[in-house]
């Protein structure tokens, strides 16, 4: 069974309140010393074969339409994992 | 005349949309999500709620619904149609309208009779409205700040696309204090503020607003007259 896994961000200039609440948290557990949070999304993608081309480019496909909002995110990877 | 109201997996205010479309004067057709036919209705409402439980993102899902397909191709050909809320994410996720909506600058969840300017009136929505009028409505949302790059800001201000603005506090981070915009041709709208709660003495926001609480009542009775004389 191969995998893909697909990581999406918000883009750097939209605000990211949920990364702001984990850095301000931070602090407060005595990890100090971070000055900035991005929160993301991970997605793992299994298929029943092997990962070949033509899913990758099925998953980058879905990737750019579906997991992602290319309005206010970037798909900043697309990986076979094992 | 006949207005149709989607219901989608968790949408919440479909039914009273639908009553707002009754008391405007029109018949209310229900449209079911998994049902890829508009039933020849002659305007649609996009009703708030949590469309597919917000999973992925507010509304992402909701636009690959098969009663998307239709609606997405009717409002490219002029169909008025009003996404409140939860419809208005839904109407930025299919692409009908410019720009995105995100989790509130503040991070709480908002609810308040919020005052609005009524900035277009030349939409099928907001005819029956005053530019510049000032209007109170319930507002209720996590994820309503209103995103989009400055160049795409511009072209909507300079369009005249911004169909309504916060007054006063800026209730969930919107750039601009945008609350609802239009797409090119007007017939689509998006507002995340809600009319729909503010159509009946005692049920809208409080009187102390000085509006009477009926405040949302002419973004229906406005498209149902433009249909009636068209």
């Amino acid at each position: 069974m191969g995998r893909v896994v697909v990581e999406v961000m918000l883009k750097p200039e939209i605000l990211d309140p949920q990364g702001q609440a984990v850095l301000n948290a931070l602090p407060r557990l005595g990890f100090d010393g971070f000055s900035s949070v991005r929160q993301g999304k991970r997605f793992e993608l299994s298929v029943d074969g092997e990962v070949t081309d033509a899913v990758l480019a099925q998953v980058r496909e879905a990737a750019a339409t579906l997991l992602s909002n290319p309005v206010i995110e970037d798909v900043v990877a697309v990986e076979r994992v094992g | 005349m006949r207005i149709g109201v989607v219901t989608f997996p968790g949408s919440l205010d479909d039914r009273d949309a639908a009553r707002a479309v009754r008391l405007a004067g029109a018949e209310a057709v229900g449209l079911w999500h998994g049902d890829a036919d508009l039933h020849g209705v002659d305007a649609v409402v996009l009703p708030g709620g949590f469309s597919y439980g917000d999973y992925l993102r507010c509304g992402a899902i909701a636009r690959f619904a098969p009663v998307m397909g239709p609606l997405v191709d009717a409002a490219n050909g002029g169909l008025p149609v009003l996404g409140v809320c939860n419809g208005f994410q839904v109407l930025c996720e299919s692409h009908l309208l410019p720009g995105a909506l995100v989790r509130n600058d503040h991070r709480k969840f908002v609810c308040r009779d919020q005052p609005l300017s009524i900035e277009r009136t030349d939409t099928p929505w907001t005819s029956a409205y005053v530019p510049g009028e000032r209007v109170v409505v319930p507002l209720k949302n996590g994820e309503g700040g209103f995103v989009a790059d400055e160049r795409t800001l511009d072209e909507l201000e300079g369009e005249g696309r911004v169909v309504a603005r916060y007054v006063g506090e800026n209730p969930n981070g919107s750039y601009r204090a945008i609350a609802g915009i239009s797409n090119a041709a007007g017939n689509v709208v998006g507002l995340m503020p809600h009319p729909e709660h503010a159509i009946e003495p005692l049920f809208g926001p409080d009187p102390r607003s000085g509006t009477g609480g009926l405040d949302g009542l002419r973004f229906f009775t406005s498209v149902v007259e433009g249909l009636v004389s068209a």
